[in-house]
């Protein structure tokens, strides 16, 4: 259960990381790309799937 | 203005990001959270959960409805485990089938209809698996959800780099910590289905259970198929119960549970408790590699064209044509092998009985449906039904 835990938080921060990268990519390419990325650490850190 | 079209474009992103976000996140949701009707037929004496067995299962997504069908006298106590993977619905129906029809003359039976509940709460989009499926019955349509074979990862993650199973120390599959059938008997401090087999474990030890049958369906490119896979405890009543069935209704092979492939029901549950279990396949082609367009037509009818084609070059196990394998006669025949094994097992047992009436034929259930015997849930009081 501890482990579970602490992989939702690492989820949760690569999730932030991406987010943040997609805030500040110049690049629009790279940044929707960031969004696709991102889609499944956010169902999984809102327990979805 | 260079930096304005940027944050155009990615303002329009995250716009369709949300909305499909939205709309795939209710999809789960509902999915996960859809509960199935069970009506308690009039065998039913006693609803159960899991946890009552197994205290720290309590809340989990596992801790699966007990149905308990007590005859309240004197003879054997037989389990059924439904759905350890929930991909196989022909299991879970055939367990709802016996919930809602069954009547116990002498002894005890003991149904889970989800016994892997978790596994029943995700299904498989990557390999187009429909997320629900309905029955027609008397009354309208039934509405189930459709599984996948291993646990929800919401449920158990992360998966190991090499699953070791407990405790005999052999190598599995990393995805197998979530498969029901990979981790008997179980154990008190591990992965979610470890501790759900640990439950079902004690479940067996505390109820004196005799005889075990957990229910499955196979692809027709796998060898395990139309069979029942014996531990050598109960040998004797799987190869009377195949002789009798193959000889006055329908092909039925028995096979003995390999002494040194661990994890498995047929194996483990005998070797770890004095009950000795059999496993039941029955064909469903829409597990075929092989097989064309995924879809609820596929997984109620088992007509498929690429799998019949696969049978013409020789590369199935089991034979198909163009009548497939519909869900009916997959349910009908778990059914009645199901009671053909508590008669042979009373005639090897008689101090132990189990005395089944108030099941349809095979040939009633090929004829009529599997629905037509599905209760219909407005026909009884709210105390007679139960959610999985």
């Amino acid at each position: 259960m501890t482990i579970m835990i602490l992989y939702y938080v690492i989820t949760a921060f690569f999730g932030a990381v991406l987010f943040w990268n997609f805030i500040k990519s110049k690049d629009v390419q790279k940044a929707i790309l960031y969004l696709v990325i991102l889609m499944p650490f956010v169902l999984r850190v809102f327990y979805l799937k | 203005m260079r930096a304005n079209k940027e944050w155009i474009v990615k303002g329009v992103a995250l716009v369709a990001w949300t909305v499909i976000l939205v709309f795939a996140g209710v999809a789960f949701a509902q999915h996960r959270q859809y509960q199935e009707t069970v009506v308690l037929g009039p065998g039913v004496t006693e609803v159960k959960k899991l946890s009552d067995y197994y205290a720290p299962l309590k809340g989990s997504t596992n801790d699966c409805n007990i149905y308990v069908l007590d005859s309240g006298t004197p003879g054997g106590t037989l389990v059924i485990l439904g759905a350890p993977h929930p991909e196989e619905p022909g299991a879970s129906l055939t367990a709802e089938v016996l919930v809602e029809n069954l009547v116990v003359i002498e002894g005890k039976v003991i149904v889970a209809i989800h016994t892997n509940r978790s596994a029943s709460t995700v299904t498989r989009p990557g390999d187009a698996y429909p997320q629900f499926f309905t029955i027609p019955t008397d009354w309208g349509e039934k509405k189930f959800r459709m599984g996948d074979r291993w646990a929800n990862p919401l449920d158990s993650w992360p998966d190991p780099e090499v699953y070791v199973h407990y405790p005999s120390g052999q190598l599995l599959a990393y995805m197998d910590v979530r498969n029901l059938n990979r981790t008997w008997p179980g154990k008190e401090n591990g992965s979610l289905c470890e501790r759900t087999c640990y439950a079902l474990m004690e479940l067996i030890e505390q109820e004196g259970a005799d005889l075990a049958i957990d229910l499955h369906e196979a692809e027709l490119e796998y060898p395990i198929i139309g069979t029942i896979v014996a531990h050598q405890k109960a040998m004797n009543v799987a190869a009377m119960t195949s002789m009798i069935l193959t000889a006055r209704e329908f092909d039925i092979g028995m096979e003995i549970s390999p002494l040194a492939l661990h994890g498995l029901s047929h194996r483990e549950i005998g070797d770890y408790s004095d009950c000795p279990c059999l496993l039941l396949e029955a064909p469903e082609p829409f597990l075929d590699r092989v097989r064309g367009i995924t879809d609820e037509a596929l997984l109620l009818t088992g007509k498929d064209a690429f799998v019949m084609k696969a049978g013409e070059h020789g590369l199935l196990y089991w034979p198909i044509d163009e009548n497939g394998w519909p869900i009916d006669v997959r349910v009908a025949r778990h059914v009645r092998t199901i009671e053909e094994i508590s008669v042979v097992w009373t005639q090897f047992h008689p101090d132990t009985s189990v005395v089944l009436t108030g099941l349809p034929t095979y040939e009633e259930m090929v004829d009529n449906g599997v629905g037509h015997y599905f209760l219909d849930p407005s026909s009884v009081p709210e105390d007679r039904i139960a959610y999985e």
